[in-house]
């Protein structure tokens, strides 16, 4: 996984409520059995104004020029600046791969739906929590100024914007995988004595619950 | 020990080790697993040398992508049109032969939607945890059981270490007392639930659903639900275990027999949350106040009784607020002040993770029987969650009623809840849906989605409208 430490990047807004993973990547992408190719239809349905389908060469759609990511002064962007709920709805790890190969490092916004989160941290993106009232001084700097940058410092827990510093919160854990690029399987397979001894005890305590899959 | 909720029970039965900073290592007793959020999970299995840690907990079928007419069924995946869609499946297959990996192929008898067919072959089980990588897997908690949606990173966890690392969620009590008023179903409940607490209020909980309309509840709405739980923001959702639960699991084929039976069910009986248990947040709703749902935004939480007008922007006050029913207006072409009642359907769609039970099906056929689907409606079409839920309503002749009605009669899978195979709406069309959302382009790009219980969206079909089910 790739690591995050510090970074300062062009911000762009995704200004609405309630952005779900449908909206993020919409399911015709899905079909996809890679990890990679979802980029150029990051929020396929907001950025162009025809349908995407796979396997389409995107670069010969009709784009909408009232979509802000596709605003020349958001060109390069890699911070997201979100309002609250931001990933509901389906458990696609898709979204935020999306996200990734569009080149978002880190979203910003009041909060987020749970499995969303959980799923970005797997991905080297960083789902960064701010107070409402933050969110809504950052979206209107941006607004104001055309180039519009913030930075991150994750070992600090802060955004660094507008001469100003704000803390957020992160899981240790979380933050310890993210730093060092950990991938969560190996760290896990570290503690395989105890899953074992746990499922050895589980197996006597409670053997309905191994009840084996047959064909 | 303090007094402990029903989700205490089941986080503190599974935890293999608590870290320093709070997470824990929680291993997971079934893992399911479909076409869509696994292939890059088994091919990172792959690249990193690693083998399934204990193959025979995990079920696999494919349900997203299949086609649901029989034509296209019949000759299994080879049979399959959309060639993208074909090697989905196939690579689904692929894998769980590689890997020892027991699937309901295609063709299957038990093959269906993930979470129709966790429950009814008894793989899921009360007191367990369960995962996929979906997120309606929230559905299984109505058998008491701790079961939530991962993405796809963490299926390649769970295959490789049978763990998951997770940081407890807080507690919350939705309790709904009273009687639910004829013609009202769990749909409308859980959509009720969903209009009040919005869809984020139940970001960072686990939501038990207690109380009396609850307890009275069959398996099937319990599992409905539950469904939904997700749709309120919350990854897990349950019911604790009674009487109605047992004899749910009775005699399914995966489900302990004989003397483990009695053990399990000794054991099941204490999956409670205890008389004193503290929850964080506590909901509480009158039952028979309760009136059939229809959704009318894209937002789940944008919902309404049936007797309902649709909201006015300009008399929200939040202004995110206002321009998200602005938006949700705009795209399901609906005017403030319209009545639900004046809303045309142009497709009606019966079936999904939701609504595909047999219950499901049995409360739509009740409605239809007897009666022709409006010439305005140019579809309407059942799919059964199983093959199993299929072959049932057809030993009760209910894929009659619906043929003799005009309503399409189809084979098992997601359908039209996503839109991944044929099954889709056109632009701008408004569908009486029995599926779980109504987000912008989920059912087709441009459709509009009205989230309904199966005998609204059946009544629909025949008025061509939405009407009050409770006068039909
Ligand atoms: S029926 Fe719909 S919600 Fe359920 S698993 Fe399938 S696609 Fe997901």
């Amino acid at each position: 996984m790739k690591s995050f430490t510090e970074h300062t990047g062009v911000v762009a807004p995704m200004d609405r409520a309630n952005v779900d993973t449908d909206l993020i990547i919409p399911k015709q992408f899905l079909k996809s059995i890679k990890r990679t190719g979802f980029g150029p239809n990051l929020f396929d349905e907001l950025r162009y104004l025809d349908k995407g389908e796979p396997g389409r060469d995107n670069s010969t759609r009709p784009i909408n020029p009232e979509f802000p990511l596709n605003f020349a002064r958001y060109k390069g962007a890699s911070i997201l600046l979100a309002r609250e709920n931001f990933g509901c709805g389906s458990s696609r790890e898709h979204a935020p791969w999306a996200l990734e190969e569009f080149g978002i490092r880190a979203v910003i916004a009041p909060s987020y739906a749970d499995i969303f989160y959980n799923n970005c941290f797997k991905n080297g993106l960083l789902p960064i929590v701010l107070d409402e009232k933050i969110v809504s001084s950052l979206f209107k700097s941006m607004y104001d100024q055309v180039g519009y940058k913030i930075t991150i410092d994750l070992q600090q827990q802060s955004v660094i914007a507008n001469g100003e510093k704000f803390a957020f919160e992160i899981d240790e854990f979380r933050k310890h995988c993210l730093l060092n690029g950990f991938d969560d399987i190996s760290l896990t397979l570290q503690e395989a004595e105890k899953i074992k001894i746990y499922e050895q005890q589980r197996r006597t305590e409670k053997p309905w619950l191994f009840g084996a899959v047959k064909a | 020990m303090s007094a402990r909720t029903l989700y205490d029970k089941l986080w503190d039965d599974h935890v293999v080790a608590q870290r320093d900073d709070g997470s824990s290592l929680l291993y997971i007793d079934r893992h399911i697993v479909h076409e869509v959020t696994s292939p890059q999970a088994f091919e990172g299995l792959r690249l990193a040398g690693r083998k399934p840690w204990r193959a025979d907990s995990v079920i696999a079928t494919p349900d997203h992508n299949v086609p649901t007419t029989a034509k296209e069924r019949a000759s299994g995946v080879e049979g399959i049109e959309d060639p993208i869609s074909k090697i989905q499946v196939k690579t689904l297959d692929d894998n769980c032969d590689e890997l020892g990996i027991v699937e309901f192929k295609i063709n299957d008898p038990r093959q269906g939607i993930v979470h129709v067919v966790g429950p009814e072959t008894g793989g899921c089980l009360p007191g367990m945890t369960i995962v996929c990588g979906d997120s309606h897997t929230s559905t299984n908690g109505a058998l008491g059981a701790l079961s939530f949606g991962i993405g796809t990173s963490e299926v390649e966890h769970v295959l490789a270490t049978q763990c998951i690392i997770a940081k407890k969620m807080k507690n919350m009590l939705v309790k709904v007392d009273g009687t639910l008023g004829e013609g009202v179903t769990a749909k409308d409940v859980v959509l009720a639930i969903i209009g009040e607490i919005g869809t984020a209020g139940g970001t960072g909980y686990a939501i038990e659903f207690g109380g009396e309309v609850f307890r009275a509840m069959s398996m099937e709405g319990r599992l409905t639900v539950c469904n939904m739980a997700i749709e309120a923001g919350a990854r897990a959702g349950m019911v604790a275990v009674d009487d109605i639960t047992i004899e749910y699991v009775n005699g399914r084929s995966f489900a302990p027999k004989g003397e483990q039976w009695h053990k399990a069910v000794d054991n099941w009986r204490k999956l409670q949350s205890d008389a004193d248990a503290v929850f964080d947040r506590i909901v509480e709703i009158d039952g028979s106040s309760i009136k059939p749902q229809v959704s009318w935004g894209t937002s789940p939480e944008m919902v309404l009784p049936i007797d309902g007008f649709v909201p006015d922007p300009n008399t929200e006050k939040d202004q995110v607020k206002a321009g998200g029913i602005r938006r949700a207006l705009d795209y399901m072409g609906l005017a403030a002040g319209q009545a639900i009642t004046d809303i045309k359907v142009d497709r009606v769609f019966i079936g999904s993770c939701t609504n595909s039970r047999i219950e499901d099906i049995r409360a739509a056929a009740q409605i239809v029987k007897g009666r022709k689907k409006a010439a305005n409606v140019k579809e309407a079409i059942v799919v059964p969650g199983s093959g199993a839920v299929k072959k049932q309503a057809e030993e009760e002749g209910l894929h009659k009623i619906f043929i003799a009605a005009d309503l399409e009669w189809r084979e098992p899978g997601c359908s039209m809840c996503l839109a991944m195979n044929a099954d889709k709406l056109g632009d701008g069309e408004h569908c009486a849906s029995t599926s779980n959302r109504n987000f912008e382009g989920r059912q087709g790009y441009g459709g509009r989605t009205h989230l309904v219980s199966p005998a609204m969206a059946a009544a629909a079909a025949i008025a061509g409208h939405f009407v009050d089910v409770r006068e039909f």
